[in-house]
Formats: structure tokens, sequence, C-alpha cells
């Protein structure tokens, strides 16, 4: 167990202003009843299509692998084949593989919070994906994560190993079942990318307006390794908290998180990334881009330098699009030892008139100005997202009104 | 004759006072353009030149307390700025925002009806590296008057607003920047005038600032004004102004000509 670190994650948690969106954990329905499910392309057309909407590929068509549960349960899992390539219910890998609970709850600390406490007390169930040594795995594996019950708990523990020299991109779509408004998802990942290994790790979230969302996540970098978290949010939700780490324990390892959000009125969004440095010549980059339409959110990042030779560099900026919202950026900054390089920089506020009218001048309509300015502010200082993810945030924009 | 004039009339800026920054900075500027007209417009810098040009195209910087400005024989004075570029108002703005994420091609395709061209006008404008890039983000100087002309051109104004077009310009892009605004303001793809004998008929009107005067080698300008503590002081033959200005600075230009006026 990485004690220590925990003990650094546990203490960066307490420093925060607490959380003040309270969850009442036992009010929500257990359903543990398995729904399996043939193949997704004929599945009901509008859980298809809910799915759909998070990025998942209903025809499987360029995706190398598929996982799904439905509440707690796993409703299907394929493998297009591909050597070096493993994905299993955690129930099943468990038997499989007597060496996997040197996995388990090793990165993230069962007593970190209530919910984490919740699934490990249920012992949930939740995927294992495995890329053996040397593998670069061309296409991107997706997992999908549904609540299908009305107040619905969802527990999900998921390990994700990457060996020596491999490579994956998941893709996870959540969401709620389309006549599913209310429900809690708890969803605990560790990931552990190995000696020169990477993993591109894009989340696609669709809850229900008055869904809880209480994902935690914890990446361990070895040598070289590389970690990128996408974190994508476009529609409302009720509450969700996410402030996932890494840990870059090996040299020359480096992680980047990309989180693009956008508040839509009644959201409660706290969301961040947590980089800690713990080897020379790593380095690590937090963006993210928050667009508070009536919502409320909080935007985190910290970076922990306890390694000379570092350098990493955080950017926590939120446009208020409506009055009525509330937008707070909290970029945070600790070292342990001098020869660290970490900068940050944090801004909110209103889109530059100028910026709109110069646009209209050109004879764009106000509306289509602040629609290409937000498009522009929230994707255009991301690199190596996907035309797919792309192109969620354009038809995201193009719905939504941002007219103040 | 008079009836005949008001047809021809562009833009008509009546007693117009502009505040901007809470301070009065236009306290009563009357002038006209004519249709096809090349008007330059002079005066030390912090006269106020740059602030007329936002007020016409509407930015809200400048608030306009008093006056109009009539457009096309339309009051425009409350209009939203795009309202005015439908209208077939274009600016070039002496310093234009950043705008971070909104590269030029991607507003090079929102203001254009022809895809197609943006290619060749950008390697025309040697700006074809540009177009991933950041609208005015770390662009040179230069290089912002190359970018603004080329979205101007996209855009197709019939009457056009530049504010110092070759200012931090090389010599060498200086031919071409007037090359461009010659062709911009001789623009002749539906010219009326077909039956007129000269080889090229201008249809574009056009209010262009200069300091340097080079501009005025590629233009053929009509008419210029002078405006000097936030007043039209003077109009003239550009030329005439011009040479004036470098000869005897702008206070003694002003002077000069108020008393030729006044006789
Ligand atoms: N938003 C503002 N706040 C405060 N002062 C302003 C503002 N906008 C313009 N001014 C002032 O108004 C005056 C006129 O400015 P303007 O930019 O129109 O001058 P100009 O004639 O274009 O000068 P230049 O030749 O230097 O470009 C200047 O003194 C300027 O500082
Ligand atoms: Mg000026």
């Amino acid at each position: 167990m990485q004690d220590g670190s925990n003990e650094s994650v546990k203490k960066s948690f307490n420093a925060r202003p607490s959380y003040d969106h309270k969850v009442d954990i036992e009010t929500y329905v257990v359903d543990d009843s398995q729904i399996k499910v043939d193949s997704l392309s004929k599945m009901e057309k509008n859980t298809r299509k809910t799915m759909e909407n998070v990025g998942i590929v209903t025809d499987e068509k360029d995706r190398a692998g598929t996982i799904m549960f439905i509440n707690n349960k796993v409703s299907y899992c394929s493998i297009r084949s591909q050597d070096g390539l493993e994905i299993m219910p955690m129930s099943e890998a468990g038997e499989k593989y007597h060496w996997l609970k040197d996995y388990c709850w090793k990165a993230v600390n069962p007593e970190s919070d209530e919910y984490t406490k919740r699934a490990y007390h249920d012992n949930a169930d939740g995927y294992f994906i495995h890329v053996l040594p040397g593998y670069h795995i061309k296409d991107p594996i997706q997992s999908c994560m549904m609540i299908g019950t009305k107040k619905g708990i969802q527990t999900l523990h998921n390990v994700i190993v990457i060996e020596n020299g491999g490579y994956l991109e998941i893709i996870t779509g959540c969401a709620t079942g389309s006549h599913v408004n209310e429900g809690l998802h708890i969803s605990i990942s560790e990931i552990y990318v190995k000696d020169d290994a990477e993993v591109v790790f894009s989340m696609v979230h669709n809850w229900g307006t008055k869904t809880a969302v209480r994902p935690r996540t914890t990446c361990i970098l070895n040598k070289n390794a590389r970690y990128t978290n996408n974190y994508i949010l476009l529609e409302p939700v009720g509450t969700l908290q996410s402030n996932p780490s890494c840990f870059l324990n090996g040299k020359g390892s480096s992680c980047k998180f990309n989180t693009i959000c956008l508040a839509q009125k009644e959201s409660d969004i706290d969301i961040g990334g947590i980089a800690i440095l713990n080897a020379p010549n790593t380095s690590a980059e937090i963006i993210s881009r928050n667009i508070c339409n009536g919502g409320r959110i909080i935007a985190r990042g910290r970076l922990v330098g306890n390694s000379n030779d570092t350098k990493a560099h955080l950017e926590c900026k939120s446009i208020m699009i409506k009055d009525g919202g509330r937008t707070e950026a909290i970029p945070e900054l600790e070292a342990t030892v001098p020869n660290v390089e970490m900068t940050h920089e944090a801004a909110v506020g209103k889109i530059a008139r100028e910026q709109i009218e110069y646009l209209m001048s050109r004879g764009l309509s106000e509306s289509d100005a602040i629609s290409m300015i937000v498009r522009g502010f929230l994707i255009g200082s991301i690199n190596g997202l996907s035309e797919n993810l792309r192109s969620k945030v354009d038809d995201a924009i193009k719905k939504t009104d941002l007219g103040n | 004759m008079k009836s005949g004039d008001e047809v021809n009339l562009v833009l008509e800026v009546k007693d117009l006072h502009v505040e901007a920054g809470g301070k009065e900075i236009l306290k009563g500027v009357s002038f006209t353009v004519m249709k096809g007209e090349t008007c330059v417009l002079f005066g030390p810098n912090g006269s106020g030149k740059s602030t007329l040009l936002s007020a016409i195209m509407g930015l809200t910087t400048c608030k306009v307390t008093h006056g109009e400005i009539i457009f096309n024989g339309k009051n425009i004075t409350g209009m939203a700025v795009n309202e005015r570029a439908k209208m077939g108002i274009g600016m070039m703005m002496q310093r234009p925002p950043n705008v971070t994420g909104v590269t030029l091609g991607d507003l090079c395709k929102a203001i254009s009806s022809e895809d197609h061209l943006i290619l060749k006008k950008s390697s025309e404008f040697k700006m074809k590296s540009f177009l991933e890039r950041d609208i005015n983000v770390g662009f040179s100087g230069g290089e912002i008057k190359r970018s603004e002309l080329m979205q101007l051109m996209a855009q197709k104004p019939d009457f056009i607003l530049l504010d110092e077009p070759e200012s931090g310009v090389d010599l060498e892009n200086i031919s071409l920047i007037g090359r461009k605004v010659h062709e911009l303001l001789y623009s002749k793809e539906d010219s009326k005038c077909k039956d007129r004998t000269e080889l090229e008929y201008k249809h574009v009107s056009s209010l262009i600032i200069t300091h340097t005067g080079q501009i005025l080698d590629y233009t053929d300008a009509d008419r210029a004004f002078v405006l000097m503590d936030g007043l039209i002081r003077c109009t003239g033959r550009p030329m005439d102004i011009f040479k004036d200005i470098r000869e005897k600075g702008y206070e003694g230009c002003v002077s000069c000509r108020m008393v030729q006026t006044s006789q």
C-alpha cells in the first residue's frame, strides 16, 4: 500500500473547503439483478441512443472490446480478437488471477471516504482490463456504466493494468437509463501503468438531473509511463464530485488531465485533478475548462512536487454565461523540494465583450459568436482530443442556450 | 442636384458625440461619404480617429451620447454590430482582440460563403500557415494587418473602415496590403456600371485612417478630413492636406485651412 502517498491525498482532501452537497447513501435502491445482453445493436432503441450519447459505438466498429454494466452486474462483455488484451468482470478476474489482489485497493484507500468504503464493503464488481507486455492496442476499448433502476445505487470497482510497453485507449461512457432521473453512481478505478506503457482514459458522462456521481480514480505510473485523463460533462447532473489523482512514481513518467465541463442549470459540480510528482524528470499538466451556464462549479487542480527536476502546469479557467450560477477556481501548488517548476493559471469571468463584437463585426450573430468563442475556449487548447469527443462538445454547444 | 447627392450618400454622420471610458472623445463630428468615395482620416494620436471608426461599426466600448449615424439612408445609431456588418460595413481594427481557441480558418469559414476560396486567398495574403492558429494570438503587427484584410476579403463589405492599414508593415508587404486594399475598393464582381467608360469603377466606399500616407499611393483617395480635439477641423484634397500636415504639423494645417475656408 502507498501509505505515505495516501496520507498526502487524504490530507489534501481535508485541506479543502468541505464539500457540502450531502448524499444519503442509504436511501438508494440496491438492484442486484443481472440483465444479460447478447448484442449492443439489438438493445432497445432508447437505451442505444443513451449509450451513443456518451460515446459508445453500439455496432462496436473500430472498438477493440466492450464491457457494459447495468446497475451492479455485468451485462455484456466482448473482445474483438486482438492479442494481448483481456477484458472481464472483476469477479471473474479474481478467480482467474490470484495476483489480482496485489492491485486491489492498493491505489485507492478503502477508507478514503464513505463512497469508497461502501464500494469496498459491497465487494463491488467492475471491469478488469489488462494489456500484456509490449502490446499496442490499436483501437480503443469501450466501457459503459448505466444506472437502469429508478433511484438505484451503482457501485463499481475497476482495475486497469497496462504491462511494460503496452498501450491502450479506454472510452468510458456513463449514463442513467432514459427513464431514470435519480440515482447514485460510485465507481472506484485503480489504474496501473507500468514501465514505458501508456493509457488514454476518456470519460463522457450524461446523467439524470437528480443523479449523484462519485467516481474515485487513482493512477500509478512507473518509469516513463504516460497517462491521459479526459473528462467530459456536457449535460445536466445533480451533484458530481470527482478529483482523480495520479502518482508519478517512476522516473520520466508524465500525466495530463483535461476536463471539459458545461455546468448546466441546477448542476452542482466539484471537479479537479491531482498530480503527485514523486520521481525525477516527471511532468504533469492539468487543464480544466468550464462553462457555468447557471449551475455551480468548483474547478480544482493540485500539483504536488515531491522530487527534484519535475515540471508541472495547471490551468483552471471558467467562463460564466448567465447570472445566477456560481463558479470557483481553486488551483493549488505544493512543493517539498526546491528544484521543481510548477505554475498555474486560474481565471473566472465572462467572455470579453470585445471578442464577441469582433466576431459580430464580421457578420456573425451574437449567439454564433458566443458559441464559437465557447467552443474555442473548451476544446481549442486541448490537444489529443479525438474527433468523436470534439463533435460531442460541438453538439452540446449547439443545443445549449448560451444567450445572456 | 441635392436629391442626386442624397441618392449617392453612403454614410452621414451628424453631430456625433461619443464617450469612451467615461470621457467625451468626439464632441460633435459631422461629415459624409459618397458612394464609391475613398475618404481619408488624419489626426494626431489620441484625437479620436479609432473611436470614430468604432462608433460607426457600433462597438459598445464607444457610447454615442448624441447625434446620428445614417448608413444607406437608414439610421443605424443604435443598431447591433452584426446588423451593421450585414448591411455592408466592414472594419479593419487597429488592435483587434486575441480570440484564444478560435482559429483564423474557423472564422474565415464562418464568414465566407465560398469555403473553397479560403485556401487561395490565404496564400495570396501569405497567411496559409496561419489558418490553424488562434486569431491574433502572437501575430506580429504586419501579420495582424494581413489577417484583418483577408477577413474583409471574405466578408466583402460595401463600406470599409480601415484603421491604419499600413502601420507596422514592412516595405514589401506594404505593396501587398496596398494592392489588396485596391482590390477591395475596386472589386468589380457585381459592379452595376458596366456601361461606364472607365476601365475600373470604384463602388466600394471607404474611410481610411493613415499617419504615413503610404496607403494613398494605392487608393486614389477623394477626400480627407482632419480630426482634432474631437472635431473635424478641416476637409480637403488628401494630397494637399497630407502635404500641409507634413510641412506645418496638424495645428499649422488646420489653421491654414481655416483661413482659406473663411475667405
Ligand atoms: N475605453 C477607453 N477608456 C479610456 N480612454 C479611452 C478609451 N478609448 C479611447 N480612449 C481615449 O480616447 C482618446 C482617443 O482614442 P483613439 O483610439 O480614438 O485615438 P486615435 O485618434 O485613434 O489615436 P492613434 O492615432 O494613436 O491611434 C485617447 O486619448 C484614448 O486614450
Ligand atoms: Mg487609432
